[in-house]
């Protein structure tokens, strides 16, 4: 007994000095998981080009269910990461509790506010990308019904859904738009197999373009998109890959600059909100090889034309986060 | 509601019951016997991470399907050898195989192909294609059926038909064949079908060998024709409500079909909040929707729908000699 004792001691020790030392950078990626196409594998690409550039390494580390997140950010500040960087708005209640109890620690969250003075917020402006392909799909649209899949219900999906709404109606005020969301609980942003069913039925509906904001979910939404032979819009990172001629595009959310920034300043982290929107290159749509035959030049022209207006104000989106209310579509 | 949306609805349940019925009868073998299986999700959960990965590896969904049902075999050869040869709790293996099942298909597919616990999408020979039954574009035309034929019973993928199949066929072994006769007897007396000089471990694991094979084919089914891949805990609770709709159907196989179309209905409802509202005329939560199946198994359970009266020996390991 007293020998283990030793040995734990040692090893606990160990394990400080080595974190005290290194102070290296940590990712946690949200239920999605790490693979899941979209929102995390975003942020890993962002990681690993930061490790790639500077040949440093980082700790990681996946969620299996909810119990684990405070748990592991205080295992992740324990052990000396610094900065911590966690991908998903479920994070938020736990950093605030978490946060206070490190204060050398720096902590980045992305897709939610946390107001603690070692704690830097990025958050996006979906909306503005949302309508941008929006506007993409009401253009591409011939029947004049479309779809959105979100992935859990909560505001911040709302926001995708209010923007890609607002850009269906900008190009075509007669369009229907037909709102799903997967489910109530984090398991919604992985379920294809109700993705792809969803999709279905919004085909069915009438709808020829879905745009699918659901995480890990979107993979069975894109899937049955090409299936049914009809377009779908990727979302988070560039999905365009994934079934090529029938990914109209997908709406970028440059997770991957978040977390490469975040990393890049290091223990200098400056806390505070950071929004990354349309004028500052957080969001966009994806143009390459796999969609150029969808998109024509008049589509690109015209939402070039509204990205430009949306950056210098003269077009307002509205954010569904700011009033939960949407001037375009009701949930 | 119009008649196009109703066919579309159909359509959907029939997707969505396949699994749940070739759960549900897995179960039916298995129970019937006196092996409870609380492991059924399990199952399908290795046998759509085995034909998924096979699947992808060979390009031929058959061999796909064939590693599904081997997988899924294992799993259930370990629960008859915990449950039948050393008498354990049923219940407790099962749940123990769920949680092994959970974990090790994330594992494998991990590292076989280093996607996140997720199989490379399958395409073409890789996965099973819907089939256009004969006659059904010329049948479009005959009102009322027609259109039910070529949107509804055509256009599925071939495991659709087979586990249709399946309700008939296990309604005959089960109560026209000396095997059938055996199976319920030894869930029901086990000691009454020793004493006749009838092995009742040999009945039982051929019971949990046909669940294991059934389980299979859920799995495949889920992973090769309902969807292109294996995800991480893809089945999402079916096997569970398999087994609520093997309670519901009162372990009778043409009852089950039945549940499980009800079931399957209602996971359709559930995905189309727009025909409900437009039907009962009050925005019903999807939530509700999706608790319904539940709901309606308690209610059975509690005796307010009929009464439901399990095979007397399940649950039980039988002792030969006390």
């Amino acid at each position: 007994m007293t020998l283990m004792k030793h040995f734990l001691g040692a090893a606990a020790t160990l394990a400080l000095t080595a974190g005290a030392v290194a102070a290296e950078p940590a990712i946690i990626f949200d239920l999605g998981g790490k693979f899941d196409k979209s929102f995390n594998e975003a942020a890993f690409n962002g990681a690993e080009r930061w490790a790639q550039e500077t040949g440093g390494t980082y700790k990681e580390l996946e969620m299996q269910d909810e119990a684990q997140r405070e748990q592991a950010l205080r295992r992740l500040a324990e052990a000396g990461s610094n900065p911590v960087v966690m991908t998903g708005f479920a994070f938020g209640d736990v950093l605030a509790k978490v946060a206070p109890d490190f204060p050398d620690t720096k902590f980045a969250i992305v897709d939610m506010v946390v107001e603690q003075p070692n704690v830097k917020s990025v958050v996006f402006n979906e909306h503005e990308g949302s309508y941008l392909v929006g506007m993409m799909a009401g253009l591409a649209s011939k029947t004049g019904t479309v779809g959105f899949i979100g992935g859990m219900d909560i505001p911040l999906i709302r926001k995708f859904g209010c923007g890609y709404a607002q850009g269906v109606k900008a190009v075509n005020p007669d369009a229907t738009v037909v709102l799903n969301m997967t489910g109530t609980t984090p398991a919604a942003w992985n379920d294809p197999v109700k993705g792809a069913e969803l999709a279905k039925g919004q085909k069915a509906q009438g709808a020829d373009v879905i745009y699918a904001a659901a995480g890990g979910t979107g993979v069975g939404v894109l899937q049955a998109a090409a299936d049914e032979g009809i377009l779908s819009i990727g979302v988070d990172s560039n999905q365009n890959y994934m079934h090529p001629g029938s990914v109209l595009t997908s709406m970028l959310k440059r997770v991957d600059n978040a977390v490469y920034e975040a990393f890049k300043e290091g223990e200098a982290l400056t806390p505070g909100i950071n929004v990354m929107g349309l004028a500052n290159d957080g969001v966009g749509y994806a143009m390459d090889e796999n969609n150029a035959s969808l998109v024509t030049a008049e589509m690109q022209a015209a939402v070039d034309a509204a990205a430009e207006k949306i950056k210098s104000g003269e077009i307002v989106v509205h954010d569904y986060m700011s009033d939960n209310t949407c001037p375009a579509a009701t949930f | 509601m119009d008649y196009a949306t109703l066919l579309q609805l159909l359509d959907t349940t029939l997707r969505l019951a396949t699994p749940l019925l070739f759960a549900c009868l897995a179960g039916l073998y298995s129970e019937r016997a006196g092996i409870f299986d609380i492991g059924l999700e399990g199952k399908m959960l290795m046998a759509a991470m085995a034909s998924a990965s096979v699947a992808f590896l060979t390009g031929s969904v058959w061999v796909g399907m064939f590693a599904g049902m081997a997988a899924s075999l294992v799993l259930a050869g370990i629960h008859g050898v915990a449950s039948i040869t050393f008498r354990g709790n049923q219940l407790i293996s099962g749940v123990a195989l769920n949680f092994v099942a959970s974990g090790i298909t994330v594992l494998i597919a991990q590292r076989l192909f280093g996607q996140g616990g997720r199989t490379p999408p399958l395409a073409g020979d890789a996965r099973f294609e819907a089939i256009t039954l004969p006659l059904a574009e010329e049948l479009r035309g005959v009102p009322v059926l027609g259109p039910l034929y070529a949107e509804v019973i055509s256009g599925h993928p071939l495991l659709v038909y087979v586990a249709l199949l399946m309700v008939p066929l296990t309604w005959w072994v089960l109560y026209r064949t000396r095997f059938g006769l055996r199976l319920r007897a030894v869930g029901e007396n086990p000691a009454a079908v020793d004493t006749a000089g009838i092995s009742v471990v040999g009945l039982r694991f051929a019971a949990v060998a046909i669940t294991g094979i059934l389980c299979g084919l859920a799995g495949a089914y889920m992973a090769t024709a309902l969807q292109a891949g294996f995800g991480r805990e893809m089945t999402a609770g079916r096997g569970y409500i398999a087994l609520a709709a093997l309670i519901f159907a009162k372990w009778r196989p043409v009852a089950a079909l039945w549940a499980c179309l009800l079931f399957g209905f209602f996971q359709a409802l559930a995905l189309r909040p727009d025909v409900v509202e437009a039907v009962v005329q009050v925005k019903v939560p999807v939530p509700f929707l999706d608790a319904l199946p539940y709901v309606l198994t308690v209610l059975v359970l509690a005796g307010f729908v009929g009464k439901a009266i399990p095979p007397r020996a399940g649950g039980e390991p039988y002792v030969k000699e006390r």
